[in-house]
């Protein structure tokens, strides 16, 4: 994945900059050691390195609107960081950015039980959102996997999803209002308790603009009623075919399951080695999970069960008190842990028709004996939200690329079936030169025509999302004018 | 102009020489009154791709509403965000389609619970002012493959671009309904019912206050609908004692509700998004004598007044505007004669760096500023 080369006049800045960087923000908000800048050369894409320029760590919306500004006015770029447990190398600095982390924005501002609203410092992670609301029978839907750890500033960058938006859709569906600050400076209010854009819909577009079109410091975000209770069941199947089918049916009797996660064969191998779940060792393993009363589960467990039994299972199993439901969760939610003790691992994150999931399955198997390569099947079946898992040794010489060159054959496959590139994780530097296998230039360009409307200079987090040749008349013509 | 295919209308809007009036129906007549050739988008006709089992559905722009939800319901779905129907209250003719749902974000009663029209919108192709057709999303319910111009799109009014195919997530049809009714409520006791029931965990799925009456529907299999309405009405005995309404009749009631049919006849029309436990306080500021038509939906998040004559209505719009600015949500004047909406502001004006931001994006998605022109202000 190649970046942008740095620019040697912003590099040459650095001492002017840090100067009034420390100006407006605290002493230890400012890290410029060569050293310590080096906690933010990577995010969760750990393959790719580079220390900034230098981080800073403002605690208030004015700071955040101060450094932008200065850096606007210098011409320095900026990379946004939540936790940085981005995927996609979203938070992936350059060695002439400025990151700007929101860590120590992390308050609750307001919660709102009547309207059912909580306002939040974007810095808060994802988790504490719901720890904050929870004592009250209320929650924060969306729950990507690495909630414990990620912001909610990443998660608006990222309009992450989860293993429950199903039924409760993700970010840009629960996100009702931000307050943003421009590249310029601009602080922005969008949105509030208030349902609906009295305009053209800002929110939805900076949801998802994986930081690129405006900080967001604050967030309004719905919160939803806890469900009485929830329940999973556990199904295993010989083919992916039949497991694919049942999903489909499913969903078509009218039954809408907060969660239907999928693992194949070799990740159900690899997680129960390490997590000892007591899955069945088979071709493909369904969990299935629904919400409401006691009663209400019954009643929906019964039509589910009965679907999974028409097609042979090879298991079934209905979690009959907490603990069983926690041992059906055990495997699922160890399976990327399991994998990366086996080897290193890529994730992806293409999404695919439903309807799809077989073939691509098998097409994925061949792949993977072509490249000589191991790949683990972990995923969202219900909305198609495939995360193929390839094994690769960072440590032997070129495999690393030739796992690159595998994961883009399979997410060029989803984009071919009628999918897309990433479901939840974002493009960043990951997918961006994938983008050109999914869009035309002309639908590149009016995207980049709105980062053009929002960051005329293009020095917000510019180096992702499109592919480098693409954006980079738009790049140029900034330094150009510098 | 009827073009019957996307490269013709991609062809009109490349060589047009002035502004486009753009409709699918002509049904939702709201904004400024534009001048300009109309540019109708109801020759692109047709279900494109339907996948029961994936709950997805792609359909051309000018697809009547009606064969849409015709569709769905033989295999027992719809789309969950319940389109209103714009004809009784704006005193329209024609045949609503699915692009001007999207044009105009058009959602209804259960937008309270599952969300609305843009919320359910998974992809959109549309041709910009340049003439250019351009894609954005997809058919599948998960994308965050670059910036989502599918929401931008929803409530564009025609003005960033013309909608030529939309593709929706839907959802099943569930086994049964039941509304409880209670009676005897004021805007300030409904307001306080609604947030009461839509904090419960019973999944309420409309809440309405109409002429009197607040309305709370549930919806699912038979046996769950059973329970939650007997653990609501316990829930919400401090209210009253609901009366149940089941099956049909509550369909036919949320009918009237999602039309808004108690302003039908009104010549003046608002629309006021608010935060819910505003609008009581609200509407006691701005019509103090009840001299206005009133419902409220989404729990006290969407209040729509009307006035029979449109004699005072200029004060009342100043008035309205006054209030809203003061708590946060906006007001739109969806109604009123064509010299109203050309001199009062239909849409509520943004502050100004969101306002120098969709100038902006205006001129970037039509350099020649010939998508309904001013119509959104």
């Amino acid at each position: 994945m190649e970046m942008p080369a740095p620019n040697p006049a912003v590099l040459a800045l650095k001492p002017r900059l840090v100067a009034r960087l420390q100006e407006v923000l605290a002493p230890d908000a400012v890290i410029h050691d060569e050293a310590e800048t080096r906690a933010y050369e990577c995010d969760a894409l750990t393959a790719y390195r580079c220390p900034p320029l230098c981080a800073v760590l403002p605690s208030t919306t004015q700071q955040v609107s101060d450094v932008l500004r200065i850096c606007h006015e210098m011409g320095v770029p900026v990379v946004p960081r939540g936790s940085g447990t981005s995927l996609a190398g979203g938070a992936l600095p350059t060695a002439d950015s400025v990151i700007l982390g929101v860590a120590r924005m992390n308050d609750v501002l307001e919660v709102d039980y009547d309207n059912r609203f909580v306002r939040v410092q974007s810095g808060r992670t994802n988790l504490s959102v719901t720890g904050a609301v929870e004592a009250d029978g209320f929650f924060y839907a969306p729950d990507p996997s690495s909630q414990l750890a990620c912001a909610i500033s990443g998660n608006i960058a990222m309009n992450s999803g989860g293993a429950h938006c199903l039924k409760y859709g993700v970010t840009t569906n629960n996100l009702l209002g931000v307050t943003m600050v421009l590249m310029d400076g601009t602080v922005l209010e969008l949105g509030g308790a208030h349902m609906d854009a009295p305009g053209l819909d800002f929110l939805g577009v900076i949801c998802g603009s994986e930081g690129q079109l405006g900080v967001v410091t604050e967030a309004t975000l719905r919160i939803l009623p806890k469900p009485e209770g929830a329940r999973p069941v556990l199904m295993g199947y010989d083919s992916n075919e039949v497991a694919g089918q049942v999903v489909s049916d499913i969903i078509k009797a009218g039954v809408l399951p907060v969660a239907i996660e999928f693992m194949d064969r070799p990740c159900i191998r690899a997680t129960e080695a390490f997590a000892k779940a007591g899955y069945p060792d088979c071709e493909a393993l369904l969990i299935v999970e629904v919400e409401g009363s006691d009663d209400e589960i019954s009643e929906q467990l019964a039509l589910i069960t009965d679907i999974a039994r028409r097609h042979n299972p090879v298991e079934l199993r209905e979690a009959a008190d907490e603990d069983q439901a926690r041992r059906i969760w055990l495997g699922r939610k160890s399976a990327f842990g399991a994998m990366g003790q086996i080897n290193d691992y890529m994730c992806l994150d293409g999404t695919i028709p439903v309807s799809q999931l077989p073939y691509v399955l098998r097409r994925i198997g061949e792949m993977s004996q072509q490249y000589g390569l191991g790949v683990g099947n972990v995923f969202h079946a219900g909305d198609g939200n495939m995360h193929p898992l390839i094994l690769f040794d960072a440590n032997k010489p070129g495999d690393l690329e030739r796992c690159e060159a595998f994961g883009a054959d399979i997410l060029r496959l989803c984009v071919e079936v009628g999918g897309c590139l990433t479901g939840e994780h974002g493009v960043g530097i990951e997918k961006r030169d994938l983008m050109v296998d999914q869009f035309a230039p002309d639908d590149l360009d009016i995207q980049m025509a709105v980062k053009d409307v929002f960051d005329p200079k293009w020095l917000l987090n510019p180096a992702k999302v499109f592919p480098l040749a693409a954006s980079e008349p738009r790049r140029q013509a900034q330094i150009a004018a510098e | 102009m009827h073009p019957t295919s996307e490269a013709d209308l991609a062809d009109a809007i490349a060589t047009a020489k002035g502004a486009l009036r753009i409709q699918g129906g002509a049904t939702r007549d709201i904004g400024a009154p534009v001048i300009g050739t109309a540019l109708s988008t109801q020759g692109l006709d047709g279900i494109v791709d339907y996948e029961p089992g994936a709950l997805t559905l792609v359909a051309r722009a000018g697809t009547p509403l009606a064969q849409i939800e015709a569709a769905l319901a033989a295999e027992g779905q719809r789309l969950p965000f319940e389109p209103m129907d714009h004809r009784p209250v704006l005193g329209t003719k024609g045949t609503p389609t699915i692009g001007g749902v999207v044009a105009a974000n058009v959602s209804g009663p259960r937008r309270v619970q599952v969300g609305a029209c843009r919320d359910f919108l998974l992809g959109a192709r549309f041709v910009d002012g340049a003439g250019r057709v351009l894609k954005n999303g997809g058919r599948v319910m998960k994308n965050v493959t670059g910036y989502d111009l599918v929401k931008l799109m929803a409530g564009s009014f025609g003005t960033l671009g013309v909608i030529t195919e939309v593709s929706f997530k839907v959802l099943p049809i569930p086994e049964t309904q039941v509304t409880l009714a209670f009676s005897g409520h004021d805007p300030a006791r409904a307001v306080a019912a609604m947030a009461a029931a839509l904090s419960s965990p019973f999944e309420v799925s409309g809440a309405a206050w109409v002429q009197g009456q607040t309305l709370l529907r549930l919806e699912g299999m038979e046996r769950s609908v059973a329970y939650r309405v007997g653990a609501l009405a316990e829930r919400l005995k401090p209210y009253g004692q609901a009366e149940h309404i089941q099956g049909t009749a509550a369909g036919a009631i949320w009918q009237t509700v999602r039309d808004a049919h108690a302003l039908v006849g009104c010549e003046t029309l608002w629309r006021v998004s608010l935060k819910p436990s505003d609008a009581p306080a609200f509407l006691a500021a701005v019509d103090p004598d009840h001299q206005l038509k009133c419902q409220i939906d989404w729990g006290g998040g969407l209040i729509w007044l009307g006035a029979e004559s449109a004699e005072n209505a200029a004060d009342t719009h100043a008035s309205l505007r006054g209030e809203i600015a003061s708590r946060g949500g906006h007001v739109t004047l969806l109604k009123a004669p064509t010299a109203l909406r050309t001199s009062l502001a239909v849409f509520q004006p943004e502050p100004p760096a969101a306002a120098a931001l969709a100038r902006a994006l205006r001129q970037r998605f039509d350099p020649k500023a010939i998508l309904n022109p001013g119509l959104m202000g």
